[in-house]
């Protein structure tokens, strides 16, 4: 489909000589990736309840400080933590080892709590704030060599950071989708033609986007297109409700399927100060539904060579508070997926509950970094060296042992 | 080469429109700067005192909302909390809505672009609900009634306004040996996030002259700058670590706690050679091109050295030198100014959009800016903006921009203007007969006119 869409803009005689010999256009289908297994990293914004998600029924604090949310016990995975009944559509993958938790880890980010600066610090992956601007993976990718255009990719309307900075990355939100009518994307090709950064991105974002309104073939008489092909009433280009973060897995699947290693991506909706029954209900529906349709997407084959990372900025209380929801906190939980990682079983060292194990009083003492497990990761799936991951990526981070999070 | 009135409105100003003539000189150019600010007044956007006040209320609702949680008035409480923090949100559309009509209707088309322009070199924005709106604020206050005068004085506006002192976290920032840190000991303390900023971005630049030793010394200095959301900018003296500072090799400051040795230091900085060179590299990038010539580039900071960083005589240089006509367009407008530039070429009906509510301007401004990579007033740091063209043109935010051409100017007016007549109204000469046979050969009067408007010809300036 990406080809024969090519074939028809370099065909159309319309796109001259100059896209075709442009030297911006060949390397993207002929480098080869840097490696092979893909890595996934979805930023949950808004701090997402940790104890909520992995409940640690089996320390006797927890039902006293959780008496609203912790009424339930949830779905048990090993005697000790229960997982959100939300995420019952993931309990196969725990059975088959595809899913993990990491509790009681944070980022260096303490005290302030604002969502702001902790997704900031989250992406920045640095000791404190200010120090980079760019983001970690971006960092990551520019140790790397034989990246092609499309090695990494930030998918989605918001602003990814954490991919941000010198290494080329490529972004796409599906909202983005362009369907012109054959003669539009012609006239369109024509008029960006002389203008190499335009017509590129041009033939990009017609590759990128799924136009099942305009059949490639018909491009070929593209002038007799009748006035309905689409193109007339443009769609304002905004974000699309309910189901967008399906289109952004879905993506992000077929985007790995490809050239593509890296992909990030964030949902948004774990800032449950009340009624969070409800709130952290559906946002988890939202994260099982985008872990399940990356693994239907990718397929099989490629699906043994992903590993999912969720993480979140913060977070909350342990304490609930009067509204039926938690406040900002500090040590929070991790979800892992992926047939490249050694699930079924919940990492992390549990500090306990009780008033002098807290921090601060009243928020999950973190006992590791979530800095490290993403470095341990990346360290199996890339290769990368432990030195370069502790003074390039994370500057200032001490990885520590070796978990083992990867098969 | 040299002036040229068409080329004037598209790379110095907002673009061409059908019911304004291009203006006249450069000489205009400079005199319509030194003269009265129409638009501010004909278009007022609040000022950041007023925005304090709504942040004053922000404040007294939610705690009073939070106070009351579990009683029987709490869901009245939380209906007005939450009424009143709809309003405060949503009047910065009415603010972006004024900022529109300011770009479709003026005939100072410079000054609008040197507001944008330094509104970046000091972006800013307020982290959380309460202090979002703040920015618009910012910028009305700080920065646009100071950028024809000195660049210590915009400096020092900017580096003193309560927005950057929360931005930049220098408001809590207190001395290690500060009364506030003796009495209290324990959690916080110095932060160097404003001075780092400051030398790195707002003054020197990257590649200054300066180490991590003037960045902690200068954070000292900076300590007791703050703010009260009742009272704007304060000095606290609390604050304040006690001695003097060595910054760049000269002391500062060290009999006691005072706010002059502090704007003694913005104001060295401000006439440093280097932050001379760093403002000069920056005006020539982003009104000529990514890479703008050397020879461009040395003749404004002389301008600015010769005459004490004064910014007006810095605009001269610029638009007095031949480098800055190169008849070639160069850079990408960024999202915002395509949109703006966009209304302006339409002509659109300033009392239609007047009338606007937030809801229209989000849908039609604030959220495709988005999809074209600009957050509106929330770029990702303190560097704000790119100015590299490569940063706009990617494959999502070209698309973003055509689906917007084709779909907004329906929204923006009543009947789409003839398309040959509408390129040749946004382009002026630069409309070739490729464009006028692209704007005929479309299906639709509504993609022709988006065509025109995603051409590079339109995009460019």
């Amino acid at each position: 489909m990406a080809i024969s869409r090519r074939t028809l803009l370099t065909r159309s005689g319309l796109l001259g000589c100059c896209l075709a010999a442009s030297p911006l256009v060949t390397p993207l289908s002929l480098a080869s990736a840097p490696w092979d297994r893909r890595l996934v990293v979805i930023i949950l914004r808004g701090g997402m309840d940790g104890l909520d998600v992995i409940r640690p029924y089996g320390d006797r604090d927890f039902a006293a400080l959780r008496p609203g949310l912790a009424k339930d016990t949830g779905i048990d995975l090993d005697g000790f933590f229960a997982m959100h009944p939300e995420l019952a559509p993931l309990r196969p993958l725990w059975q088959q080892e595809e899913l993990g938790f990491v509790q009681a880890v944070s980022t260096p980010y303490r005290d302030k709590r604002s969502h702001f600066d902790g997704q900031d610090l989250l992406e920045a992956g640095t000791m404190g704030l200010g120090a980079q601007r760019d983001g970690w993976l971006n960092r990551l990718l520019q140790l790397q060599s034989g990246q092609t255009e499309r090695t990494a990719f930030a998918i989605g309307q918001g602003e990814m950071r954490i991919l941000h900075g010198a290494a080329p990355v490529a972004d796409w939100s599906p909202d983005a989708d362009l369907t012109l009518s054959p003669q539009a994307e012609r006239l369109a090709g024509l008029i960006m033609q002389e203008d190499p950064l335009f017509a590129v991105a041009l033939r990009e974002a017609l590759d990128l986007s799924h136009s099942d309104a305009a059949d490639p073939a018909a491009g070929e008489g593209g002038g007799n297109a009748g006035p309905d092909m689409g193109g007339g009433m443009m769609a304002m280009p905004r974000l699309s409700r309910g189901r967008a973060h399906l289109k952004l897995a879905e993506f992000a699947a077929e985007q790995l399927r490809g050239d593509t290693r890296i992909a990030s991506f964030s949902l948004n909706g774990w800032d449950t100060h009340s009624r969070q029954k409800r709130s952290i209900g559906a946002a988890l529906r939202r994260l099982g539904e985008s872990i399940l349709a990356l693994k239907q997407g990718v397929g099989p084959e490629i699906w043994q060579k992903t590993a999912i990372v969720a993480m979140t900025e913060f977070g909350r209380t342990v304490r609930e508070n009067g509204t039926g929801g938690t406040d900002h906190g500090t040590g929070g939980a991790m979800v892992l997926a992926g047939g490249a990682i050694r699930g079924g079983r919940v990492y992390g060292q549990w500090p306990g509950l009780t008033e002098a194990a807290l921090y601060d009083r009243r928020d999950l003492m973190p006992t590791g970094d979530v800095r490290a497990v993403a470095a341990w990761i990346m360290r199996a799936m890339t290769g990368t060296g432990q030195s370069d991951l502790e003074q390039n990526v994370f500057p200032g981070l001490q990885m520590g042992q070796d978990p083992g999070f990867l098969r | 080469m040299g002036f040229d009135p068409e080329l004037a409105e598209i790379r110095f100003g907002c673009g061409l429109s059908p019911g304004l003539s291009p203006v006249g000189s450069v000489q205009q150019m400079l005199a319509q700067l030194q003269g009265p600010d129409h638009m501010a007044a004909r278009f007022p956007i609040a000022t950041s005192d007023d925005i304090l006040t709504s942040v004053r209320s922000f404040h007294r609702l939610r705690k009073q909302n939070r106070r009351q949680r579990g009683t029987p008035e709490a869901a009245q409480a939380d209906q007005a909390f939450n009424r009143f923090r709809r309003a405060h949100l949503q009047q910065r559309h009415l603010w972006f809505r004024q900022l529109v009509l300011r770009h479709v209707l003026t005939e100072d088309c410079f000054r609008e672009r040197l507001t944008l322009f330094w509104a970046d070199h000091f972006t800013a924005l307020g982290k959380g609900r309460a202090l979002r709106p703040l920015v618009y604020g910012f910028v009305e206050s700080a920065i646009r009634p100071n950028i024809t005068g000195r660049f210590e004085d915009l400096l020092i506006a900017a580096i003193t306004s309560p927005l950057m002192l929360h931005y930049l976290d220098q408001a809590r920032s207190r001395g290690p040996n500060s009364p506030q840190a003796q009495r209290q000991g324990g959690r916080g303390g110095l932060n160097e996030n404003l001075a780092r900023e400051v030398l790195e971005l707002h003054t020197l630049g990257s590649d200054g002259p300066y180490d991590q030793a003037d960045v902690g010394q200068l954070s000292e200095l900076f300590t007791g700058l703050s703010y009260r959301i009742d009272k704007g900018f304060v000095f606290d003296e609390r604050l304040a670590e006690p001695g003097a500072e060595k910054v760049l090799g000269q002391s500062y400051g060290g009999l006691g706690p005072d706010l002059e040795p502090v704007l003694q230091v913005l104001r060295d900085l401000a006439r440093h050679p280097a932050t001379a060179h760093h403002l000069a590299w920056k005006l020539a990038v982003h009104f000529t091109s990514d890479q703008p010539n050397p020879e461009l580039v040395s003749d404004l900071s002389a301008a600015y050295q010769d005459s004490g960083g004064d910014l007006l005589q810095v605009y001269a240089a610029l638009l007095n030198h031949d480098l800055a006509w190169e008849p070639e367009l160069g850079n990408v407008k960024p999202p915002f100014d395509f949109m703006v530039s966009t209304c302006r070429a339409l002509g659109v009906d300033p009392a239609y959009l007047a009338e606007w509510q937030p809801k229209q301007v989000q849908r039609v401004f604030i959220a495709p800016m988005r999809l074209m990579g600009q957050a509106w007033q929330s770029p990702l740091g303190p560097d704000g903006w790119e100015e590299e063209d490569s940063a706009w043109i990617t494959p999502q935010g070209l698309s973003a921009r055509l689906r917007w051409a084709m779909a907004a100017p329906a929204r923006l007016m009543g009947a789409l203007p003839d398309p040959g007549r509408f390129a040749g109204q946004c382009l002026g000469t630069r409309a070739n007969s490729r464009l006028r046979f692209v704007a005929s050969a479309a299906e639709t009067r509504a993609e022709a006119i988006g065509l025109v408007l995603s051409s590079p010809a339109f995009q460019r300036r």
